[in-house]
């Protein structure tokens, strides 16, 4: 398990090398998408999510004097988007994913030799609302604030790569062993 | 006066109906916030027997969340679910329908205050309401309690309803059959759902019926023991082999995929067996509120 600190944006060779099961701890500007932003973007063109960092979250959030304060922002579940992304990878580059409970394997083909799927832990969301350091700004606001694309600035925040660019996912290897032990309970 | 034990708070007096919001509010603060006791030492304990590294560096992030939360009085999670709301109240001193309103009130300034998140989505209009609470009644004897529930989205969408026979998980209609479903609910939700899971799950003679009472499980403790010992073994003997399964916290491997399984069960149809599994993820959300 290698730790790996990478700063947004990045060229594919700097996660060429992250295998699945490293830490990496990402530091820059991230987008956030959930299920409307997902269909919205993959037929309208969203510059920011050019070869960026995409993160399944639906953040919560407080109005104070000085701006939106993000209170809360574990990751959503990514299956829901298995369906768009091998697109949204395609059209936009997109060089990192976060999410939790992991992709199908459209997802890893998608990211083979461009970008990476990585883990959040779901339920802390006060823990990564503590690596948000600043709301830039959010877009299409019409889907609800939950379901906005929000633009983030992150400082550290901490992943695991659960699938690398080499095609290699951990939650594949989980569930073949679960499937494998299940017949022998 | 309100007052607090753990996640139990208790009303005394004569409480006016803006008191009683104020209550209300206050439960919903305590449920987002602050993570019922029985499930945080099930945590520990997980992390103490856990041998995974990947799943140990999870748990640990699970716990050091759960005291931030609580430290800075904010939510655990930034789904704060469709709230469940049970209600157990005396006719004499409550009505159900002032009750209703109270509680809805409660809920739109519990969004704001505490806040939720809104999630109640109006399929009809296309967008976000706020939120609307589920609730259910319950007339009683003797006492007036109300029990709140937060279940994000994530672990509902793994929850599960079976009919037996099922041929394609091979599970009769017998014991067996029924730890086949609650073991099947976990391989399918793999980590999707946020493990470590805490599983409710009932057999009854309807579907309605075996999801509800499958969801209600999730107000006991972990620690409360099956008074049936059929009912205990089953939960038991489905929990351990859970955690055999190797899927581990959020599903990066490890033995602790269960913190808990509880069942129970109603009279089923001669034709109609239903087993729902209803899959609560690791923040288990749940605060009582006791009034006078």
């Amino acid at each position: 398990m290698a730790e790996r600190y990478i700063n947004i944006p990045f060229d594919y060779k700097e996660v060429k090398s992250v295998r699945a099961g490293d830490e990496v701890f990402f530091s820059g500007r991230i987008i956030t998408a959930r299920d409307q932003a997902h269909h919205w973007l993959l037929e309208n063109d969203f510059k920011p999510l050019h070869n960026a960092v995409l993160y399944h979250c639906g953040p919560m959030y407080k109005e104070e004097k000085k701006g939106i304060e993000i209170i809360a922002a574990g990751p959503t579940t990514s299956a829901r988007f298995n369906q768009y992304t091998p697109d949204l990878i395609e059209k936009y580059s997109v060089k990192a994913i976060i999410g939790k409970g992991g992709m199908d394997k459209g997802v890893s083909d998608a990211l083979r030799n461009r970008g990476i799927y990585c883990a959040a832990i779901g339920g802390a969301a006060v823990y990564y609302a503590h690596c948000i350091t600043k709301v830039y700004k959010v877009y299409k606001k019409e889907f609800g604030m939950t379901d906005a694309i929000w633009e983030l600035e992150v400082k550290n925040f901490p992943v695991v790569c659960m699938i690398d660019s080499q095609g290699k996912s951990l939650y594949d290897q989980v569930e073949k062993a679960s499937l494998k032990k299940l017949k022998t309970l | 006066m309100l007052t607090k034990r753990g996640n139990t708070l208790s009303l005394t007096g004569s409480p006016t109906r803006s008191e009683l919001i104020d209550a209300i509010v206050e439960m919903y603060r305590v449920a987002v916030t602050e993570l019922p006791q029985d499930v945080v030492h099930a945590l520990q304990k997980s992390l103490k027997k856990e041998t995974g590294p990947r799943a140990k560096n999870v748990l640990e992030t699970m716990l050091r969340n759960i005291e931030l939360a609580d430290t800075e009085t904010k939510p655990l999670c930034q789904d704060t679910g469709i709230p469940l709301i049970y209600v157990q109240y005396q006719s004499d001193k409550y009505k159900q329908h002032e009750l209703k309103r109270i509680l809805k009130d409660a809920t739109k300034r519990a969004t704001k205050e505490v806040p939720l998140r809104s999630n109640a989505y109006d399929v009809l209009q296309g967008k976000i309401i706020g939120n609307y609470p589920i609730i259910y009644f319950k007339e009683t004897k003797d006492k007036t309690v109300i029990q709140l529930l937060l279940k994000g989205g994530g672990s509902e969408n793994v929850s599960r309803l079976y009919q037996l026979p099922d041929l394609s998980i091979d599970a009769q209609r017998d014991f067996d059959g029924i730890e086949k479903c609650i073991i099947d609910a976990v391989v399918k939700a793999q980590g999707r759902g946020c493990p470590p899971y805490i599983i409710g799950a009932a057999v009854c003679g309807n579907m309605e019926e075996a999801s509800y009472r499958a969801k209600n499980r999730h107000l006991q403790l972990i620690t409360s023991k099956n008074k049936e010992p059929k009912l205990a073994k089953i939960e038991r003997s489905s929990l351990k082999k859970i955690n055999q399964l190797g899927i581990g916290p959020m599903g990066v491997g490890g033995n602790t995929t269960a913190l808990g399984v509880k069942l129970t069960t109603r009279y089923v149809h001669p034709a109609s067996w239903f087993v729902g599994v209803s899959v609560g993820c690791w923040s288990m959300r749940r605060t009582t509120l006791k009034l006078p």
